[in-house]
C-alpha cells in the first residue's frame, strides 16, 4: 500500500468523523477563550501530507509532555484542508505546506492570530535506489528517454518545481503532473519514472527505496510551512500549547530529523 | 446439411429406430421406439412419465446413457460406439411446448432461421419461410413479432419453423397444451392435416388422450420411464392394460383370473362377453354401470353391493365413485341421482351387463 | 398510499440530489461563459468521453464473453471466479492503479515484455487511461450481463440448436439479442463508472493535460486552487453525462 492510499483513507475517515461531530454538536467541549486554563483534552490538527511522519512523532511527544491531552491528526493536501477549515471543520490547529495554501484561511478570518513559519522544505530529485540513470543535475532530466514526474502547478510542490526549473533555465516535459507529492514519489518507487522533483522530507521518508539528489536551484524554491491556531478551535489552550511545542527546540529537532530545514531566523 | 426428404426405404423398415436409455436426476428412461416414414406416433403418458426426456434425447438435447438412436440408416446417438451427433447437425425439427419463437425476430425470420442456418442464402431462406407461412395460413403475418400473434398463430409459426428445415424426424412436445379449448379444436384439425402431409417420421408427446387419438397413427403409452402399452387407437382404447390408460379412455379396469367367460376379481366373479383362460383384464365403461337401491330382480349376473364414495359433475351426466368389493366409476343421469337420493356413504347395488364387459389376456 | 415506501424513497432521492443542489448553488454563474471557454476544459471533456467510450467497448469485448462463461458453463471454481470478477468493486481504485502498474508498468509482470516485444508502454498514455477505467468498470458490465443471461430462458438456445445453429451462431443470433437490454444496462453503468474514474487513472496513467488528464483529474486539481473552477468542471461533466444517458435510455426503452 502506498502513502497515497493511506492518506486517502485517512481523509475519508476524517470526513466521516466530521459528519459525526457535526451531528453530535460541541457542547461537551470547554468554551473557547478561557485563559490560564490547564492544558488537557483533545486537540485536532489538520496538517499537510508531507508532515505525516514528523507530526505523528511530535504528537506522541506532546501527549507525553502534557498528560491528559490527546492529539488527533488529519493529513491531506493543504488546499483540501484549507477548504475543510473554511467549511467549518471542528479542528484546532492548521499546518499548511505553503503560505499560499494558508492564505484562504487567514483571508476568511478563520485563523486566530498570525501564522508562524515552523519549518522549510526544499526540493530534491528523487531517483530509484542506486541512481541507475546517473542523474546529477536538473539538466540531466531533459535527456531523451528519461521519464520525469512532477507535481501539478496547482499544488505547492509543483509550484516550487516550476520556480526551480525556471531558475535553472531547464525546459522539461514530464510524463505526468501528479496531484500531490506522494503520488510523484510513488511513481519513482514503482520504477515507472526515472526521476521526480519532490520535497527532501518525502525523499527522506522513502529513503529505503529512493535516493535524493540535491541540486543548487532548489534554494530558489524553498517552501515555508506556516502553522496557526484556528478561530473555531474547541480547545484553544491545548491548541496554543501544541503550536508552541512545534515551534520549540524539541519540535524543531523532530522536524530536522525528518529532512526539514529550520525557518529563517 | 440440406435436409432432403427421407430416402426410399424397403417397405416395413422403420425410418426411426431408437432404444432410448437415459437418466435424469434419479429418473430412468428405457423406451424402444420405431417409427415408419409418414407415420405419426404419440408418446402418451402422465406427467413425469419420461415423455419429454425421450423427446429431448431424440432431438439431441439430452445424451443417451445406453441404447441407440438411428434415423434413416444413420446413427445419431450410440454410446457404445461413441457416436453422438449434436442437435444442430441432426435432420430433426422440433415444435416446443410453448413454441419458443425467438421474440426478437419476425414470424418470417423465425421460420427462415432454420433454412438460413442450413445453408440457404437470405433471399432463399425468406422465400421458403414465406411459402411455409402461406401453407399454415399466415401469409399476412410475416412481419409480426411473436408477441403480436395469438396462441394459435404462434403454434402455426412454430410448426412452420420446424417443418421449414424439411426434417426427417419431426418432434412435437405438447403442441396444443398452451391453447384455449376453442382454438385447440381448430388447431388440432389443422395440425392433423400438416402431419399427414409430412413425409418423414413424426413423434408427438402429449398427456392429452384426445390429441393422441386424433393426431397419431399409433400410440405408445409411457409410464414410469417404460412403455406399458402400444398399438393403434382402437386396440389401446378397447383393451387398456394399466389404470392410467383405462382412465384415459374412460373405462373401469380390473385384473383377475379368467376361466372361459367367468373372471374372478377378488371375491367377485364377473361374466364377460369374451372367452379367456388365465390372467386377464376386465374392462367396462362407467356408463354400463347401473345403480339400484336394492338387489335388482331378474338379476343380471354382474351385481354387487357398493358404497357411494363421491358424486361429481362429468359433462351432462354425473359420475359416481363407488367403494366396495370392486371400486368402479358409474355414469348416471341427474334424474337417477335424484331418484336414488345418492349421497356419500349410502349403500347401493351396482350392476353391469355381461354384454358390455370385455375381458382379454393380461400376460405378454 | 404506501407511505412506508414513499417517505424513505423521497429521503433517498433527496440524499442523492441534494449534493448536486449544493454544486448548483455555489456555481459561479456570472463568470460561467469565460470559465467554460478556458482551454483545458474542452480538452479534458473530450478525453473523458473518448476514454470512457473506449473503456466501455473494451469491457463489452471482454466482459460479455466472460459473463456468458459464468452464466452458461459449469466448471470447477466458478464461484471463485465470480467472486474475483467483483474484486475491482471492493479494491480502492488507487490500489487498482498500483496493481495495474505492477502488471503493465515498466517493471511490471507483462509491461517489460510488452515494451520489448511490441514497443507498447501503457502508463502515462491515453491507452493507459482506457485500461484503468476498464479495470474498475468491468464488474458492472459482467454482473449486469450475467444476471440477464441467467434470467434468460436457455431453452431458446436449445430451439436454435434444433434449427441447425451452432454455439457461436446461437450466441450471436439468439442469446445476445435476448439479453440486449441487460447488455445495454451494463454498458451504461460501465460507461458512467468509467467517466467518473479517478483513483486508478491518476495512479496508473498519471495526469497530463490532453493525454491522460480526464475531467475528474482536472476537477481534483482545480480543487487545489480554485473551488469555483472545480464546480464548473463538475457541472460540465454532470450535464454532458446526464444528457447522454437520458438520451440513450429513451432510445432503448422505446426501441424493440
Amino acid at each position: 500500500m502506498t502513502g497515497t492510499t493511506t492518506r486517502t483513507a485517512l481523509a475519508g475517515a476524517f470526513a466521516l468523523a466530521l459528519a459525526l461531530a457535526g451531528c453530535a454538536g460541541g457542547s461537551d467541549r470547554p468554551a473557547p477563550g478561557e485563559s490560564g486554563a490547564e492544558v488537557r483534552g483533545p486537540v485536532t490538527v489538520l496538517a499537510a501530507a508531507s508532515l505525516t511522519e514528523s507530526f505523528h512523532r511530535l504528537g506522541d511527544e506532546f501527549e507525553a509532555a502534557h498528560p491528559g491531552t490527546t492529539v488527533t491528526f488529519s493529513f491531506a493536501g493543504s488546499s483540501a484542508l484549507a477548504t475543510q477549515v473554511n467549511q467549518g471543520a471542528p479542528a484546532d490547529v492548521f499546518a499548511a505546506a505553503s503560505p499560499a495554501t494558508m492564505r484562504p484561511v487567514t483571508d476568511a478570518g478563520n485563523a486566530a492570530g498570525e501564522p508562524a513559519t515552523f519549518a522549510r522544505n526544499q526540493l530534491v530529485i528523487a531517483v530509484p535506489k542506486g541512481n541507475p540513470g546517473g542523474v546529477g543535475a536538473l539538466a540531466d532530466l531533459t535527456r531523451p528517454g528519461v521519464k520525469v514526474a512532477l507535481c501539478a502547478e496547482q499544488v505547492p510542490c509543483g509550484a516550487a518545481a516550476r520556480t526551480a526549473l525556471d531558475a535553472a533555465g531547464v525546459a522539461l516535459t514530464p510524463v505526468t503532473l501528479e496531484s500531490d507529492v506522494k503520488g510523484a514519489l510513488a511513481k519513482v518507487r514503482l520504477g515507472e519514472v526515472d526521476a521526480a522533483l519532490v520535497y527532501r522530507t518525502d525523499a527522506t521518508a522513502a529513503a529505503s527505496q529512493v535516493d535524493a539528489v540535491e541540486f543548487p536551484e532548489s534554494a530558489r524554491a524553498v517552501n515555508d510551512y506556516p502553522i496557526v491556531v484556528l478561530r473555531q478551535a474547541g480547545n484553544p489552550t491545548a491548541a496554543r500549547a501544541f503550536v508552541a511545542y512545534v515551534l520549540s527546540d524539541r519540535g524543531r529537532a523532530a522536524l530536522t530529523a525528518a529532512g526539514f530545514q529550520p525557518p529563517r531566523a | 446439411m440440406t435436409a432432403a426428404g427421407p430416402r426410399r426405404r424397403a417397405a416395413g423398415t422403420p425410418l426411426l429406430d431408437a432404444h432410448l436409455v437415459a437418466d435424469r436426476g434419479g429418473f430412468h428412461l428405457d423406451v424402444a421406439l420405431r417409427v415408419r416414414a409418414g407415420e405419426v406416433v404419440a408418446l402418451l403418458g402422465p406427467n413425469g412419465a419420461g415423455k419429454t426426456t425421450a423427446l429431448r434425447a431424440l432431438a439431441g438435447l439430452h445424451p443417451l446413457a445406453a441404447g441407440h438412436l438411428t434415423l434413416d440408416g444413420a446413427d445419431l446417438d450410440r454410446p457404445d460406439g461413441r457416436v453422438w451427433v449434436p442437435p444442430e447437425r441432426r435432420p430433426v425439427g422440433v415444435v416446443f411446448q410453448d413454441y419458443l419463437l425467438f421474440p426478437h425476430l419476425s414470424a418470417r425470420d423465425n421460420v427462415a432461421f432454420g433454412p438460413r442456418r442450413r445453408g440457404a442464402d437470405r433471399r432463399a431462406a425468406r422465400a421458403r419461410a414465406d411459402a411455409w407461412l402461406d401453407r399454415v395460413g399466415l401469409a399476412g403475418y410475416a412481419r409480426r413479432r411473436p408477441r403480436e400473434l395469438s396462441g394459435g398463430q404462434a403454434q402455426r409459426v412454430a410448426l412452420a419453423r420446424a417443418l421449414a428445415v424439411e426434417p426427417t424426424l419431426l418432434l412435437l412436445d405438447e403442441p396444443l397444451a398452451a391453447l384455449d379449448a376453442r382454438t385447440r379444436v381448430d388447431t388440432r384439425a389443422e395440425l392433423h392435416r400438416h402431419l399427414g402431409a409430412h413425409p418423414g417420421a413424426t413423434v408427438l408427446v402429449t398427456h392429452d388422450p384426445l390429441d393422441a387419438l386424433v393426431l397419431a397413427d399409433r400410440l405408445v403409452i409411457v409410464e414410469g420411464g417404460r412403455v406399458v402399452q402400444e398399438g393403434d387407437a382402437a386396440a389401446v382404447t378397447a383393451r387398456p392394460r394399466t389404470d392410467y390408460v383405462a382412465r384415459l379412455v374412460g373405462l373401469n379396469l380390473h385384473r383377475g383370473q379368467a376361466d372361459g367367460h367367468q373372471v374372478r376379481v377378488g371375491a367377485l366373479t364377473l361374466t364377460a362377453v369374451d372367452r379367456v383362460v388365465g390372467e386377464a383384464f376386465v374392462a367396462f365403461p362407467p356408463a354400463a354401470v347401473a345403480l339400484h337401491p336394492a338387489r335388482p330382480d331378474g338379476s343380471p349376473r354382474n351385481t354387487w353391493p357398493a358404497r357411494v364414495a363421491g358424486v361429481q359433475r362429468h359433462g351432462d351426466h354425473l359420475r359416481v365413485e363407488l367403494d366396495g368389493p370392486l371400486p368402479v366409476s358409474a355414469d348416471v343421469t341427474p334424474a337417477a341421482v335424484a331418484a336414488l337420493r345418492l349421497r356419500p356413504g349410502q349403500q347401493v347395488w351396482a350392476a353391469v351387463k355381461a354384454a358390455e364387459t370385455r375381458a382379454y389376456p393380461a400376460g405378454g | 398510499m404506501p407511505v412506508a415506501l414513499f417517505v424513505p424513497a423521497g429521503l433517498g432521492l433527496a440524499f442523492l440530489v441534494l449534493p448536486l443542489t449544493g454544486l448548483l448553488a455555489r456555481a459561479p454563474w456570472a463568470t460561467l461563459p469565460q470559465r467554460l471557454a478556458a482551454p483545458g476544459v474542452l480538452t479534458a471533456l473530450r478525453l473523458s468521453l473518448l476514454t470512457a467510450t473506449g473503456a466501455t467497448l473494451l469491457c463489452l469485448a471482454l466482459g460479455v464473453p466472460l459473463a456468458w462463461v459464468l452464466a452458461r458453463v459449469r466448471f470447477p471454481g466458478r464461484r471463485l471466479v465470480r467472486a474475483l470478477v467483483t474484486v475491482p468493486l471492493v479494491l480502492p481504485p488507487v490500489v487498482g492503479g498500483v496493481a495495474l502498474l505492477l502488471v503493465f508498468g515498466r517493471r511490471g509482470l507483462l509491461g517489460g515484455w510488452l515494451d520489448a516485444t511490441f514497443g507498447v508502454t501503457l502508463p502515462f498514455t491515453t491507452a493507459g487511461v482506457v485500461l484503468a477505467e476498464a479495470f474498475v468498470a468491468m464488474p458492472f458490465l459482467v454482473i449486469a450481463v450475467e444476471g440477464a443471461l441467467r434470467a434468460a430462458d436457455s431453452r431458446y438456445e436449445e430451439a436454435a440448436a434444433t434449427l441447425g445453429a451452432g454455439r457461436w451462431t446461437t450466441f450471436t443470433h439468439v442469446t445476445l439479442p435476448l439479453v440486449a437490454p441487460g447488455v445495454a444496462a451494463g454498458a451504461v453503468l460501465c460507461w458512467a463508472r468509467a467517466l467518473g474514474e479517478f483513483g486508478a487513472t491518476i495512479t496508473f496513467a498519471g495526469n497530463f493535460p490532453g493525454r491522460t488528464q480526464t475531467m475528474p483529474l482536472a476537477v481534483y486539481l482545480a480543487l487545489e486552487t480554485d473551488l469555483e473552477a472545480a464546480i464548473v468542471l463538475s457541472l460540465v461533466l454532470l450535464t454532458v453525462s446526464v444528457a447522454i444517458l437520458a438520451g440513450l435510455r429513451d432510445r432503448w426503452v422505446t426501441g424493440p
